[in-house]
């Protein structure tokens, strides 16, 4: 459905896009991610025929989106960052005019009754604009979008500034746009992507530094290597034990205290399940171990990992306490995505290192 | 480009803009009339219509400043832009707008000129010998009509494509207001000119100097070519603007 190739932006002398290639199937619902600045709006005002490559090709349902813009971009519908509204119209004038802008050919009535349905602006109908609420504005600017049903929408950022229960509806919403339409969406909240998209493209600095099926970064995510225990026990003790058994790479001391009990991070090596043979051996010390609780990565952690990783020289110098002592996972994923993303790259596929990695896990 | 000019059109009347424009025009235009041709006694229309061009200083970007600086200030210039029609229709479709509602004004500031028809029939029915003619030159008026509306025309163009570079409407209205006085004054300036070359020049760009023929009756072509390739030019370097914000 959508294509690009090898797609080069310069803006001057600053590199915005930076050979850029990937390929959107129909009915896939896609994220793009990046921190701010990272050529996400850029890439997407190029999709849609708003600015132009420097080098480089992109076809919209194969159309190319630089030599025939007008009929690729009947295929397009787009909201960008800031919802384009004519503040001074109502909601019907609004869609109206889109309507005649874009040549609909659609029974007119009937389309934006529908459209009204799945956005939920009916009881906005004929207020204006400028009086909505920015849940309201925003939901009009997507009902924009979908104007003449195109089989590619775009999305810049669409739940920047609504609050957490538009936020859910929105994507609700695109969800259900999935089903028929390709939805390709920016943001750079990771959740959004995680709860919406089937598919996540990380960008950054205009390089794509990953680009995997959710469900593969959730995973590596979720992987149960780090556990929060608690043991009761003597501290520095049950620290030597831990530090010394085997398959525990990593074991520190957490700053918690429940009663006689302390708490403790562990890190197990790749692919070993430490639970069952750490309650053995604690067992065996009489030390009663009074709760496990998995430390799943958060996607923030992966996220900053891989951007770290595709840019050595910029580290982020100051890390928040949460992440800190994190490295060791953290990196191995971003270390994985980036590779992979390079693989993909060279047209190599993807690579199912995380499978192997999970397979291992559940063999021991 | 119709979905736009309709847009273009009905905005005017939604904001004070429009209304302010059309009362501004219609009592510029009734003063003037009063001014030029009752108050002096004369029944000619020629400098009323010169004054009036004077007025359209302030008139015209009153029409232009808004029409790309408020899109791009509110970001909705993406919209027009990632739809599909060319920069062309959107810009043609903005520009006949502005000019839709400034032949309005125009034709219905022709309602000044009732009063000296029927002033003269009044006159011609106490004469006797009808061999002079007495009353205004209908066909002078309406020479005159087409001139005002091609300068027009011409102005909207300059407005357009000065709104097209900002996004701040004041400063868009600031600059076309400057341009427009300067091409209008030019005509003024010239006389005071004794190198030939330069008043050649100069009169060669002067918007004024060409109406003269239109004040006399006389449709010269010349004049309407050049009115309307100052509208074309315009009109092109506004889309320049648009491909070289694509491509830059």
């Amino acid at each position: 459905m959508i294509k690009i190739e090898h797609l080069v932006k310069n803006y001057g002398s600053n590199c915005a896009v930076d050979d850029i290639s990937f390929e959107i199937q129909k009915g896939e619902i896609v994220g793009l991610l990046g921190p701010n600045g990272a050529g996400k709006s850029t890439t997407m005002n190029i999709l849609t025929g708003y600015l132009s490559s420097t080098s480089g090709t992109v076809s919209v349902a194969g159309l190319d989106v630089l030599d025939n813009p007008l009929e690729a971009k009947k295929h397009i519908g787009y909201l960008p960052e800031q919802p384009p509204l004519y503040l001074d119209m109502t909601v019907e004038e609004y869609l109206i005019f889109n309507y005649n802008l874009k040549g609909c050919k659609l029974n007119r009535t009937k389309h934006l009754e529908e459209i009204c349905e799945v956005v939920k602006i009916k009881d906005v109908y004929r207020r204006v604009i400028k009086n909505l609420s920015k849940g309201y504005r925003q939901r009009v600017g997507i009902a924009q979008a979908l104007i003449g049903s195109p089989e590619v929408i775009i999305f810049d950022e669409p739940t920047v500034g609504l609050d957490p229960k538009q936020i859910i509806e929105v994507r609700n919403l695109l969800r259900n746009l999935g089903r028929d339409h390709t939805v390709i969406l920016s943001t750079h909240i990771l959740q959004e992507v995680q709860a919406v998209c089937d598919r996540i493209i990380i960008i950054n600095k205009g390089k794509i530094v990953a680009d995997e099926k959710t469900e593969n970064i959730t995973r590596a995510v979720e992987n149960n290597r780090r556990f929060n225990v608690k043991i009761c026990g003597p501290q520095k003790e049950v620290l030597a034990t831990l530090r010394s058994k085997q398959g525990i790479v990593h074991a520190e001391v957490l700053a918690q205290r429940d009663g006689d009990a302390y708490s403790y991070l562990i890190e197990s090596e790749v692919g070993i399940d430490i639970r069952k043979s750490l309650f053995y051996t604690l067992a065996e010390k009489k030390w009663p171990l009074v709760g496990m609780e998995a430390m799943g990565m958060s996607l923030e952690d992966v996220f900053i990992a891989i951007v770290d990783q595709s840019a050595p020289k910029s580290r982020y110098e100051r890390r928040t306490p949460k992440t800190r002592g994190r490295g060791e996972a953290e990196k191995e994923i971003a270390k994985t995505l980036v590779e992979n993303a390079e693989k993909t790259k060279s047209g190599g596929g993807y690579s199912a290192l995380f499978d192997d990695d999970n397979s291992e896990s559940g063999d021991k | 480009m119709f979905a736009i000019y309709k847009k273009e059109l009905r905005s005017y009347f939604i904001n004070a803009i429009g209304y302010v424009y059309v009362g501004v025009f219609l009592a510029a235009a009734a003063l003037l009339c009063c001014y030029t041709t009752l108050g002096s006694q004369s029944y000619s229309t020629g400098s009323y219509f010169t004054m009036l061009i004077f007025a359209f200083i302030i008139l015209i970007p009153l029409l232009t400043m808004k029409l790309f600086a408020e899109e791009k200030k509110l970001r909705t210039e993406q919209l027009l832009l990632t739809a599909p029609i060319t920069a062309w229709q959107m810009i043609l479709g903005k520009f006949l707008a502005a000019f839709t509602l400034f032949l309005g004004t125009v034709l219905v500031s022709c309602i000044n000129f009732f009063p000296l028809y029927s002033y003269a029939r009044a006159e011609r029915a106490g004469e006797e010998y009808s061999s002079i003619h007495i009353g205004p030159v209908t066909g002078e008026i309406v020479a005159c009509v087409i001139g005002v509306l091609l300068i027009g025309a011409a102005f909207i163009a300059i407005g357009l494509f000065v709104s097209s570079l900002t996004e701040n409407q004041l400063a868009a209205a600031v600059i076309t207001v400057s341009i427009i006085f300067v091409m209008l004054i030019l005509d003024v300036v010239n006389q005071y000119i004794d190198v030939y070359a330069i008043r050649a020049v100069i009169s060669w760009v002067c918007v004024m100097s060409r109406f003269g023929s239109f004040t006399s009756g006389i449709l010269d072509y010349t004049a309407i070519l050049y009115y309307l390739s100052i509208t074309g030019v315009f009109l092109l370097l506004t889309s320049r603007v648009y491909d070289k914000r694509r491509w830059g």
